[in-house]
């Protein structure tokens, strides 16, 4: 399985990535290889021209500014584990990172790389919708910024357009009170979740919901932030039955079955992850209401 | 002869050598002017070949040369693979060519052979050979492929039966006339391919002016590979030499012949110049043999006291497009369904069907398991009709110690009786499930069930033909420097050959096996040879290479004896050397008797010594010996997820004496991992059309570090009366029985929903839909 | 089109200058340019872990990086394990612990233990059960795998004291 040739660059700088796109025909963007290597290998893609991103070290970078954590594209995702900001600001990205492939493909592996794939329930698509993340596209003729909505165009495609290039994604940062929560269900340690749920909650004094936020992963091409559920929730205590209700309701959102997966079966795990993933953000809340 | 070996857990030989990575794999190999080929395979599981163009492929830089079957030499062109094991109930034999003539029957089957000088030139060219096809309607599904000849797997046949024979013993219309219980149960099977780490491949290479070729393959025994080359090329046998490198997993399909082998031999001798071919992953997942589906209909008849009255049905076995072994694994499956239970009356009627997928070969365990799960599953049932406990119900029916040697009744794939020589199934039974406290598994579970948990315990027994005949040698040898050689046709995969046969040797020369080495698989080395697959090198190398140095110590001593003007009773052999029992200074070493064994001026042999300290030796069992095997499993299940953890997991184990207890114990946890995957992972998926589907290892699924269990075993040992050594097999024990132990502890965790599990593997989402309302319908937790 | 590169890499402490092609892995390279054959091709899609070394001491899949990118960049294999011949602890380990049988993972399975060792020098057994999960063993079942990394990590650990 060997790949088939190309003509292989490698630069330095975001402007001069943007040129290649811009004057070059059946490019693809390397990054940290993990998916596009093994495409490549299995001649499912023979770009003409491979465009290597790993010397540009601009696009690698963890920065917080006021309430949101700016992450450059070619962030490895093993950075981001081991990262202070990480920890201190996004301890919900950690939990979700222990759960991304395996410590090899975490070495090489890039934030951007996962955003660009858009696998419906890689966990670090799922922080982004969770966290309310909005991507940064360049191209030569300057740079553009989308919500996460808009990224995803259906199943593992997003809006990057051929001459241009994810070059960062900003978070919305937890707030220091919100509890967290993180499950998934996969066949095997480190395999693509089949259903992942994240949830961040915060309450008020009287230990009720003043801010919930919910992103599930696996029902169709992109992480689903139920709003419905989540207006349901605001003003509610986190009770068992407010939980079961707000699972339900999320196993009724419309899913797709293929080869290995019914869509019933999906709906099924929506429910119970979320309302896992809900338990735990609703007692991590706790906690930090406690600690007041 | 001693005893301090044969038992000893030594550490392995061959492990330093891996663990710096210095050894030598087929890919490890490179020759001077080696040339690389890939193939151009069939996207379509049935079509008909209407035009190639080549042209295209030929014109890409580096290209040597395209061969398609209009190629090939005509000795090669006018016939198929060969068959290794005929049988009278094929009844339509369908064998591969070495490319395809004119009709494709499996996604991947070769239809061009590209030769360049890089594996990726050669790929690039592959994709560029232009292959018309008329697509053909498929034959899917083998339940399918019986119950109707609209689709039929071969053009020119009308009914997809590739073979059907019939199991009959006793009088089983009578047994389940009147039977007080019977119990019906359709199971449906499934198992995947081998997937050893270590893809196959040949390196072939011609001399012109020996007019012989040299192959190199990565396969399970080189002499038979041996032979199915010579039939095809219609060669003599000093015009072939095989040899295996190091081998990185074989699991039984290394052990076939495969139409890549011809290919290169024929571009090594058009082309004079080495041609190296290594498999990909991906052509692993379509190309290389494997097990698969399984459906089995069946009854078990019993009396009131859970006695087995008698067990009969059918079972469909999916062959796949070729049949080069015959019914090899339908029989081994039928054959091991009565396993340790007395069964007086038992019929089953076997049919095995063509379709249009990779060719099934044995995948560790070899039918067997598919036949433990069928017959524990019944047992099973059988407790739960009765309200008895499991493990009564088949204490109820073992064959007794007492009763060995026990003649089964049916004859074996090696053409012999089944009668198992020797084993203690109760015995083995008891032995498990005390270490897996048993007893204490109720207040487990109900523990468990109080905080929300679901455990569940299962149990299976097993019993295995291993040391497969007809033979398999060695030759051991002493040169003329002293040292110890051992050459076999035996070829390890993993099962540490090189260790434990040296151990074998060094109690029969009174040696160190540090000064023994072992040589495997060379056909150059020992002309005679079968190789590793079955469970079946302890037992046939194992006895042959203690046959083989046992006289080669009685040479030793012969010569000894002249050597110290003493008789031969008078001499013993220690260290190396051969010594005089009545005064020990006076020794003659290996080395000078070996000198001297040769041929050496003023001494002469007349007084009947043979010349040289070498004998060959072939073990040729008069049947096989059987292994027996007792895995309890304990599992938690998720019932909101359907996952599946395995918490506990025991085996008690009888494969006769042991060589390397360390050796044992790795074959069985390794064959563990392997049930594993067969019951909770491994499944090939094919679409309607016999296209594959999970061609990659993120869609199979084999088991990780996190998906085993600790194991606790326990070791039997009731020494074969059928070979020297007094071993069993025990290369598939693991697995034989495993995949039955873990379906019965799901199905007993989930006991409180009447679930029923009839198939394996089983997912998470199958034990959801089968919980059905309990888990979809319940509010969540 | 063959699009070339000359590159510098260093693997085991030795520079090696070649020209290769763009195309070809760094598992390619170290096997059939530098002849290191100890690193293996499992899959070539990134799953068995056959193929992982070590580069800048970090675990890769060296299936899919190309050799290119290893230019200028420091590489471990299994080949520069053994110090001065000799068998380093966790190799030890893993001929005591009978954690080969093929021995066709093993080179994967050590590099990953190396850098996970050097990292966790006390770890738990879940964590080398965890580690573990990017290689896969079809032969061995893993245990005596795991049981041979926690024997090393306590030499290990005795060694430095």
């Amino acid at each position: 399985m060997k790949p088939a040739a190309f003509k292989y660059h490698d630069p330095s700088r975001l402007s001069d990535v943007v040129d290649l796109l811009s004057t070059l025909e059946n490019t693809r963007l390397l990054a940290g290889g993990q998916t596009l290597m093994p495409m490549m290998n299995f001649r499912y893609l023979m770009p003409d021209h491979l465009i290597d991103l790993n010397k540009v070290s601009e696009l690698d970078f963890i920065q917080i500014e006021g309430g949101y954590m700016n992450i450059g594209a070619m962030t490895r995702q093993r950075t981001l584990e081991f990262s202070d900001e990480v920890a201190e600001h996004c301890p919900i990205m950690l939990q979700a990172l222990h759960y991304v492939g395996h410590r090899q493909t975490r070495n090489r592996g890039t934030i951007g790389g996962s955003l660009c794939h858009f696998d419906p329930s890689a966990e670090l698509v799922n922080m982004t919708a969770l966290l309310d993340g909005t991507l940064q596209i360049s191209s030569k003729n300057g740079s553009r910024e989308v919500s996460m909505d808009e990224f995803n165009q259906g199943f593992l495609t997003t809006q990057v357009a051929e001459q241009e290039i994810l070059s960062r994604v900003r978070l919305t940062l937890p707030h220091v009170r919100d509890g967290f929560g993180f499950v998934e269900f996969a066949r095997r340690h480190g395999d693509f979740a089949i259903v992942a749920c994240s949830c961040l909650m915060r309450l008020d004094a009287l230990g009720q919901i003043e801010s919930i936020k919910i992103a599930v992963s696996g029902l169709g091409a992109a992480p689903v932030r139920p709003s419905n559920v989540e207006k349901n929730l605001m003003g509610q205590l986190p009770s068992k039955s407010a939980l079961i209700q707000a699972a339900h309701d999320v196993s009724q959102i419309e899913s797709v079955s293929d080869a290995y997966v019914t869509a019933s079966y999906r709906q099924h795990l929506a429910r119970i992850m979320t309302y896992r993933a809900l338990c735990q953000a609703a007692k991590s809340a706790q906690e930090k209401s406690n600690d007041r | 002869m001693n005893n301090k070996w044969v038992g000893a857990s030594i550490k392995r030989k061959e492990d330093p050598a891996f663990l710096k990575g210095k050894v030598q794999y087929i890919d490890d190999i490179h020759m001077l002017g080696m040339l690389h080929a890939a193939f151009t395979r069939s996207p379509h599981a049935h079509a008909k070949i209407l035009s190639i163009d080549k042209s295209k492929a030929l014109a890409v830089p580096g290209v040597k040369a395209v061969f398609l079957y209009a190629d090939l030499p005509d000795v090669v062109r006018h016939q198929t693979l060969p068959l290794l094991v005929p049988h009278p109930s094929i009844i339509t034999t369908k064998l591969p060519f070495a490319l395809v003539n004119q009709e494709a029957c499996y996604v991947g089957e070769p239809i061009a052979c590209v030769i360049a000088e890089s594996r990726y030139i050669a790929e690039d060219a592959a994709q560029l050979v232009e292959i018309d096809y008329e697509v053909l309607d498929v034959a899917n599904d083998c339940l399918d492929a019986l119950e109707s000849s609209d689709h039929c797997a071969h053009l020119d046949m009308t009914s997809n039966i590739a073979a059907k024979f019939q199991i009959n013993v006793g009088d089983t219309d009578a047994a389940f006339k009147n039977a007080p219980n019977v119990i019906s149960e359709r199971f449906f099977q499934h198992r995947g391919g081998p997937f050893f780490m270590e893809c196959r491949g040949a390196i072939a290479s011609y001399d012109e002016s020996a007019d012989a070729y040299t192959l190199h393959v990565s396969s399970q025994g080189s002499h038979r590979i041996k032979r199915c080359m010579l039939e095809l090329f219609d060669l003599s046998d000093d015009q072939l030499r095989v040899v295996a490198p190091d081998v990185g997993g074989g699991f039984g399909p290394k052990g076939s012949y495969y139409p890549e082998y011809a290919n290169v031999a024929v571009a090594a001798k058009v082309l004079g110049r080495p041609i190296k071919w290594i498999e990909d992953r991906r052509e692993n997942f379509l190309t290389t043999h494997q097990e698969r589906d399984q459906y089995w209909d069946v009854e078990l008849a019993v009396s009131k006291d859970a006695k087995i009255l008698g067990l009969r049905g059918r079972l469909v076995h999916d062959n796949g497009a070729y049949v080069p072994w015959g019914i090899v694994v339908p029989w081994i499956s039928a054959t091991t369904v009565p396993g340790p239970y007395v069964i007086e009356n038992f019929k089953l009627d076997v049919f095995s069907m063509y379709t249009n997928k990779i060719q099934v070969t044995s995948v560790r365990g070899a039918g067997r398991p598919q036949a433990v799960f069928a017959m524990e599953r019944l047992m099973d049932r059988v407790a739960q009709t009765l309200g008895l406990d499991a493990g009564e119900v088949r204490r109820r029916n073992f064959i007794q110690p007492e009763q060995m040697p026990y003649n089964v009744g049916i004859i074996f794939r090696d053409g012999r009786p089944v009668t198992y020589d020797s084993g203690d199934y109760p015995a083995c039974q008891a032995a498990a499930l005390s270490k897996a406290d048993y007893e204490g598994f109720k207040i487990r579970q109900e523990k468990a069930r109080e905080a929300g948990r679901y455990l569940g315990i299962g149990m299976a027994n097993a019993v295995e033909a291993t040391g497969l005949g007809p033979y398999e040698g060695a030759t051991v040898k002493i040169s003329t420097t002293g040292k110890i050689t051992v050459y076999t046709g035996a070829v390890p995969q993993g099962q540490s050959h090189k260790t434990t046969l040296a151990q074998v040797a060094a109690d029969a020369l009174n040696a160190d096996p540090k000064d023994i080495q072992v040589i495997t698989g060379d056909t150059a080395l020992i002309g005679l040879g079968i190789g590793t697959f079955a469970a079946r090198t302890a037992v046939t190398a194992g006895s042959s290479v203690h046959m083989a140095a046992t006289d080669v110590a009685n040479k030793l001593k012969a010569y000894g004896a002249v050597m110290l003007s003493c008789t031969i009773d008078q001499v013993d052999i220690h260290n190396g050397h051969v010594v005089l029992k009545s005064d020990p200074q006076q020794t003659k070493s290996f080395r000078e008797i070996a000198v001297r064994s040769v041929g050496m001026p003023g001494f002469s042999m007349a007084n009947g010594l043979v010349p040289g300290l070498e004998t060959t030796s072939y073990f040729t069992p008069d049947r096989s010996t059987y292994s027996n095997g007792t895995h309890v499993v304990e599992v938690e299940v998720d019932i909101h997820t359907g996952g599946v953890d395995i918490v506990r997991y025991t085996v008690a184990h009888d494969c006769g004496k042991l060589i390397n207890p360390m050796v044992v114990d790795g074959q069985i946890v390794g064959g563990i991992a392997h049930g594993i995957g067969n019951a909770l992972l491994e499944q090939m998926v094919f679409d309607d059309q016999a296209q594959p589907v999970s061609t990659n290892f993120g869609e199979y699924l084999l088991p990780l570090s996190t998906n085993m269990p600790k194991v606790d075993m326990v070791h039997l040992e009731t020494p074969s009366p059928l070979n020297p050594l007094g071993v069993k097999g025990a290369g598939e024990g693991g697995t034989i029985p495993a995949i039955a132990a873990i379906i019965s502890a799901v199905e007993n965790a989930l006991s409180p929903f009447d679930v029923r599990i009839s198939h394996t593997p089983i997912s998470p989402q199958d034990i959801v839909e089968l919980l059905g309302e309990h888990a979809l319908g319940e509010t969540a937790l | 089109m063959t699009d070339k590169r000359s590159i510098a890499v260093k693997v085991n402490g030795q520079t090696y200058e070649r020209e290769v092609d763009t195309r070809m892995t760094l598992v390619d390279f170290l096997r059939h340019e530098l002849d290191l054959t100890g690193t293996h091709v499992g899959c070539e899609h990134g799953v068995c872990g056959a193929c992982t070394v070590l580069v800048n001491g970090e675990s890769v899949r060296s299936c899919l990086m190309l050799a290119v990118q290893a230019n200028e960049q420091s590489i471990q294999t299994v080949e520069g394990l053994a110090v001065n011949g000799e068998l380093n602890i966790l190799q030890q380990c893993f001929q005591d612990h009978h954690s080969l049988q093929c021995g066709f993972c093993t080179s994967g399975m050590l590099m990953t233990l190396t850098e996970f060792l050097r990292d966790h020098p006390n770890p738990t057994q879940q964590e080398v059960q965890e580690v573990l999960s990017g290689n896969l063993c079809r032969c061995t079942g893993y245990l005596p795998i795991m049981s041979a990394a926690m024997d090393a990590a306590q030499k290990m650990r005795e060694a430095q004291s």
